[in-house]
């Protein structure tokens, strides 16, 4: 099958998958069905509304409580049980950069898990792979509350234990269960010792890799049992675990969509936000698809038989995987692989790159449809300034205070991404980590910054990016990329919510039109080129003409 | 104190609930799979694991993709070279070279590219044809012999055919 039309196809089926999924989630936001298991648990406190400082103080020391709990198992692995393999301490800027990455759902990594953390530590981390994952998702429930003009933002101990229990610890027992029944290891054993065919020792690292694994796809984390993600077979055996994993990457951060305009009760909203996140993610499909059918660059003039380009790809998974999962991961956030982004075609990274500079379409879990929710506030301005009114949301006047918020949340991801890659394109502390040389070392470096100020986790791998400069930058750049996105949008609600609402006129942009999905649409796009297109054409464009005869 | 008993909770529920359950339905309902379907002789003795590549250097077997790790299951990486590396294609002319490939028999693009965990247990099947004359010489056999243990479809697992190769000299 033509590679781009089962990749189209395969976006528009997960979809339609997401429609029921989302009713599921929107169930789980809304019920107290668990609130005598709860309440006696967590204490009445858990009863009690607030307004959105006060849900996001909480969201930040629950943060905060994983961080220490986490930052302590990591650093003294060494001590502590499940470690068969004999994994050794970890230097402080690593645990710094480690920790940092999952409790922002970023889950850089700039180490190989096998020949790095024990058991104990792998499963710290998946830990903080389900709790930041349900983090996302209740900043998202209180961020539509906001919107929907109540000054109740809810409760984050409430949303965050409902969404684990109902929603994501089910949801990742089915995914587990059939990645084990796909070949995806599940043992506590340590590493097993082989000896080949031809008589020498192959050590082959295993491990709780399933349980691992579901909500590192179900919850856009991305983070890797093994060094190689899910191109390494224990991730992804075969064909059944490539499915499932391509399906899990984007269909929360497309449910989140109809679960935000049934908190707001406006699903009319939803279905045209919902139609502008699809239209971007099928251009970068194809986009991408296309330039990495060709064959690579390098075996032009040798005997070698035609193909698409192999190199970083496994076989089991067919054509269409390396590039369609390369968007949907950098898309939404997950920033899992299922090839070696860095042995990519030049043209074909500029679908991944876009994922991860426009991070909204439909981005992580929950934070995605935050981020998205600040582009629409710009639309609504930039609307309003071309007929000459006081712009609206949802019949609330955006005024200069929440275009102040807007515009400082706009900038933040744009500022971490490029300052941070000039000063390291400057500098031997990117410059002399670069893996390949010319414009794809530059690539490395833009691409470290995007990912981390994305809270995406995918790279280009090949940067050495394991030293104590790129650990500090990199862990500061996610913390911001992570908390600003979400509390300016609050703030911006919490503002909202307390202004009367004002009645609907005829210059009022309706936010269930089409001219409305057109709006931000164009908003975004333009935004996105004039902030990025200079870079887009320093890294992968340079490269791609500098090879063309 | 809310927040620490939420985070007790998780705990709990992650580390004592799921990851067991899923332990145990993976020990008692596919527990070679769980284990990392790991192949074994007949004398019990473990010889790889299927889904995992290892090296082969003798001409009497198939040979597997180039890794970038050195078939080190213990520290996966793929090469991360861009196509537009020199080092990419040096490497190819290297293999190119080994193999004996020429414009009349071009060399498979699996056989000189590294996968992306370099250790992919696959090879195409026109990367099996290619070494299948090779092999059969090596061993004495014809090459139909070799070519009927080859599976249907698009790809062949190295350590299965290769297991296979040394049954058939029985």
């Amino acid at each position: 099958m033509n590679p781009l039309l089962y990749s189209i196809a395969f976006v528009l089926i997960v979809g339609a998958l997401a429609w029921p999924l989302s009713a599921w989630l929107t169930w789980t936001l809304k019920t107290d069905r668990l609130d005598p298991l709860l309440t006696p648990l967590l204490g009445k406190d858990t009863k009690k509304s607030s307004g959105w400082k006060n849900y996001f103080l909480s969201l930040l020391g629950f943060n905060a409580t994983l961080f220490i709990i986490t930052w302590l198992v990591l650093a003294n692995q060494q001590h502590l049980p499940l470690n068969p393999d004999g994994m050794k301490s970890v230097p402080w800027h690593l645990v710094f950069n480690t920790t940092v990455s999952f409790v922002t759902n970023t889950n850089l990594q700039h180490y190989s898990g096998e020949a790095t953390f024990s058991y104990l530590s792998q499963l710290t981390l998946m830990w903080l792979q389900f709790t930041s994952a349900a983090t996302g998702i209740a900043a998202l429930a209180a961020l539509a509350r906001g919107l929907s003009g109540n000054r109740d933002f809810g409760n984050f101990i409430h949303d965050t234990a409902r969404v684990l229990i109902l929603f994501l610890l089910p949801l990742s027992t089915l995914w587990a269960l059939i990645y084990v029944c796909a070949g995806v290891p599940m043992t506590f054993e340590g590493s097993a010792a082989a000896t080949t065919l031809e008589g020498a020792t192959q050590m082959i690292a295993r491990g709780p890799v399933a349980a691992f694994l579901a909500i590192k796809q179900l919850g856009t984390n991305g983070g890797g049992f093994f060094g190689p993600n899910s191109t390494h077979p224990f991730e992804n055996p075969n064909f059944v675990s490539n499915l499932i994993s391509m399906i899990a990457i984007p269909i929360i951060p497309m449910a989140c969509v109809r679960t935000f305009g049934a908190i707001l009760g406006k699903p009319r909203h939803a279905q045209v936000i919902g139609a502008v996140m699809l239209a971007f993610l099928l251009i970068k499909v194809t986009v991408t698809v296309i330039p990495e059918s060709a064959a690579t660059a390098a075996f032009q003039h040798l005997p070698v038989a035609a193909a698409a380009n192999l190199e970083g790809k496994e076989l089991r998974f067919g054509a269409a995987t390396g590039p369609l999962w390369a968007v949907l991961t950098t898309s939404t956030s997950n920033g899992s692989v299922g090839a070696m982004h860095d042995s990519l075609n030049p043209l074909s990274l500029l679908g991944p790159f876009s994922g991860l500079w426009l991070n909204s379409t439909f981005g992580g879990v929950g934070v995605g449809m935050i981020n998205f929710f600040l582009f629409m506030i710009l639309a609504v301005f930039v609307a309003g300034l071309m007929v000459g009114r006081t712009p609206e949301y949802l019949g609330k006047k955006v005024e200069a205070r929440e275009m102040g918020l807007a515009a400082a949340a706009f900038i933040v991801h744009p500022l971490l991404i490029l300052s941070g890659t000039a000063l390291f394109a400057m500098t031997p502390m990117g410059a002399s980590t670069i893996h390949n040389a010319g414009p794809r070392g530059f690539s490395e470096i833009l691409y470290e910054f995007s990912s981390a100020a994305a809270n995406n986790g995918s790279g280009l791998e090949g940067l050495g990016d394991a030293t104590i400069p790129w650990n500090v930058a990199t862990g500061i750049v996610m913390l911001l990329g992570r908390f600003l996105p979400i509390i300016l949008p609050l703030a911006i609600a919490g503002s909202l919510a307390a202004k009367p609402r004002v009645a609907e006129s005829s210059g009022t942009l309706q936010t269930d039109t089409t001219t409305f999905g057109l709006m931000v649409f164009a908003v975004i796009l333009f935004l996105g080129a004039l902030t990025f297109f200079p870079v887009a054409l320093l890294g992968p464009v340079l490269e791609h003409l500098s090879v063309i005869h | 104190m809310t927040t620490l008993r939420l985070t007790l909770i998780s705990i709990i529920l992650c580390g004592f609930l799921y990851v067991p359950a899923i332990l145990v339905f993976g020990k008692t309902v596919v527990p070679e799979k769980a284990n990392g379907s790991l192949v074994m002789n007949t004398d019990g003795k473990i010889v790889g694991s299927r889904l995992i590549a290892q090296n082969f250097t003798s001409e009497r077997y198939f040979h597997p993709r180039p890794s970038a790790c050195d078939y080190n299951a213990q520290a996966a990486s793929g090469s991360n070279l861009s196509p537009t590396n020199p080092a990419l294609t040096t490497r190819a002319q290297g293999i190119i070279e080994t193999y004996q490939a020429d414009a009349k028999h071009p060399i498979p693009a699996d056989l000189v590219t590294a996968s992306g965990s370099g250790l992919d247990p696959h090879i195409t099947r026109a990367a099996a044809e290619f070494q299948m004359d090779h092999i059969a010489a090596a061993r004495g056999l014809d090459a139909q012999t070799i070519r009927a243990l080859l599976p249907s479809g698009p790809i062949v697992n190295v350590l299965e055919i290769n297991l296979a190769l040394d049954q058939a000299k029985r």
